[in-house]
């Protein structure tokens, strides 16, 4: 193995660029060297100027993503040496506007998480003194998949429909709404449904299928998204067709 | 709510044709279009046509055969021009081409079959 | 993501911000028309898609085909023969490899939309799709049954 491997890394500074470009360094190809490992040997021994997010490098906090030779990717979690000899280009996380260097405005995504409450919706709290919500581990496992999604916005670089539509919801949103809907305490089906029912909420998403293939955490959103379609078509026509059933 | 949406109807043609395609059009295209006008199988004769395409039961199938698949071409294809071409803006012309196109296709399999001697 | 500016909660703004020391400018980048040929997987999902125009064209053949049965046995032997021009041909042998793209891509996808549970247990994709191609096959045999028999 080679001693050091090449990082192409865009460069771009809004005071001074007009558009990013890509600036090659020399990083050491170590055998457990991640590409985060080698972004902060520039940070650290070359250029202290290069920005990019990183937090827990252990693939859990979902800071970390980026795109490594056009593929979206945990940079914690993506070793340097599948890709000797290199270079190894590495760009800021698609489809998001870029505020420098690697560093990504997510302000988009936020807004939209926050869009379909993400927590549990109850009509009725229940009283402390009635204890806790208790939950059967099958009645876990309907929604358990989809409650793994750490927020690190890969499957939003990965999605085309995103990046062509400004008012698609996107694949993570919509696989955390569907993780509340499955959920045994929550309530508030109707109210995510309503929000999402309209234009292209869901019924943008065409099943690309790319979300699902890189999800670190195996969440398959593309999945959620159509059995969330399949939800709101069942509801569609039992509001139609019964409208005393639906509450 | 205050204005019902119909995509999910649409969706649920989309799906419903989908399978009727997926299940049904790949037989019916080997058989009528390729294995008999190429020889490979004999075609039925006209009178065993016309029996199967005239009985009740036929003019329900061929109906669906022809009206759902459309209606699944008509929303794949209005978001592939959407997507692949990015011409969403002119998406009223879009959604009238292509829910238009089924909705006469339909048409029009429904006054074949209906009026058929 | 093309020329919808968001402030820092994610609201539209009205026009997009001059650069400024508190808010910087944000590059974007616009998807070009030809996204799709970056990748296999894009080009790949773009076939299947366009594979609802030869399901499309398949209808409009069939609708042909029932015009020609109830036009009489001229009309029939004629429309016969017109299947047998080249170009038809042609068409069709296309139109069947999308058609069985469709049905492939379609059963293989089917179990992710469907979720199905038994006795709590989620039914593994495989079996979904094993038995939507099973179904496949007995359709299409009682299809070509009614077809070639008598």
């Amino acid at each position: 193995m080679a001693d050091t491997i090449g990082l192409e890394v865009t460069r771009y500074s809004p005071e001074r660029d007009v558009q990013p470009a890509l600036q090659t360094f020399q990083v050491p190809l170590r055998k457990d060297w991640t590409v985060l490992d080698g972004l902060n040997y520039i940070k650290d021994k070359v250029d202290g100027s290069l920005s990019f997010r990183w937090s827990c490098r252990m693939g859990i906090c979902g800071s970390c993503g980026m795109m490594v030779n056009g593929e979206p990717k945990l940079t914690c979690a993506t070793f340097l040496s599948n890709y000797a000899p290199g270079p190894v280009r590495v760009e800021p996380l698609r489809y998001f506007p870029v505020i420098r260097d690697l560093v990504v405005a997510i302000t988009d995504f936020m807004a939209k998480l926050q869009a379909v409450k993400p927590w549990i919706v109850r009509q009725q709290e229940k009283p402390l003194a009635e204890g806790e919500y208790l939950q059967t581990p099958q009645q876990m496992d309907l929604y358990k998949q989809f409650s793994m999604c750490i927020n690190c916005m890969i499957c939003y670089a990965a999605c085309p429909v995103y990046g062509l539509d400004p008012l698609f919801t996107g694949p993570a949103a919509l696989a955390l709404a569907q993780r509340y809907n499955l959920d045994s305490r929550d309530q508030g089906a109707q109210e995510r449904l309503t929000l999402l029912s309209r234009d292209e909420g869901i019924w943008g998403c065409t099943f690309v299928g790319e979300c699902t293939k890189v999800c670190p955490k195996h969440v398959d959103p593309a999945g959620a998204i159509q059995q969330y379609k399949l939800t709101a078509a069942k509801e569609w026509f039992q509001s139609l067709l019964m409208p005393w059933a639906t509450k | 709510m205050a204005k019902r949406p119909i995509e999910p109807f649409l969706w649920t043609l989309f799906s419903a044709g989908g399978v009727v395609a997926a299940l049904l059009v790949p037989v019916h295209l080997f058989l009528q279009y390729l294995a008999f006008p190429l020889g490979w199988l004999r075609a039925p004769s006209y009178e065993r046509a016309l029996a199967l395409a005239h009985h009740p039961l036929g003019r329900i199938y061929l109906f669906v055969l022809c009206s759902l698949p459309l209606f699944h071409w008509a929303h794949r294809f209005r978001y592939t021009l959407y997507d692949g071409l990015q011409i969403k803006h002119i998406n009223e012309l879009i959604d009238l081409f292509c829910y238009g196109g089924a909705v006469v296709g339909t048409a029009l399999a429904g006054y074949l079959l209906l009026t058929m001697a | 993501m093309v020329s919808i500016a968001a402030d820092a909660v994610g609201h539209e703004m009205k026009q997009a911000p001059a650069y400024s020391e508190f808010h910087p400018r944000w590059y974007r980048s616009r998807v070009s028309t030809y996204w799709w040929l970056g990748k296999w997987a894009h080009l790949k999902f773009i076939l299947r898609e366009l594979s609802s125009v030869f399901v499309a064209f398949f209808v409009v053949l069939t609708l042909l085909q029932i015009w020609a049965v109830r036009s009489g046995p001229e009309a029939y032997a004629e429309f016969q023969e017109w299947l047998r021009k080249p170009l038809v041909i042609t068409l069709n042998v296309i139109s069947f490899f999308f058609v069985l793209f469709h049905a492939i891509t379609w059963f293989n996808v089917a179990p992710r939309a469907m979720a199905v549970r038994v006795g709590g247990k989620r039914v593994p994709d495989v079996v979904i799709a094993g038995s939507n191609y099973a179904a496949w096959v007995v359709v299409s045999a009682i299809v070509a049954w009614l077809l070639l028999g008598g």
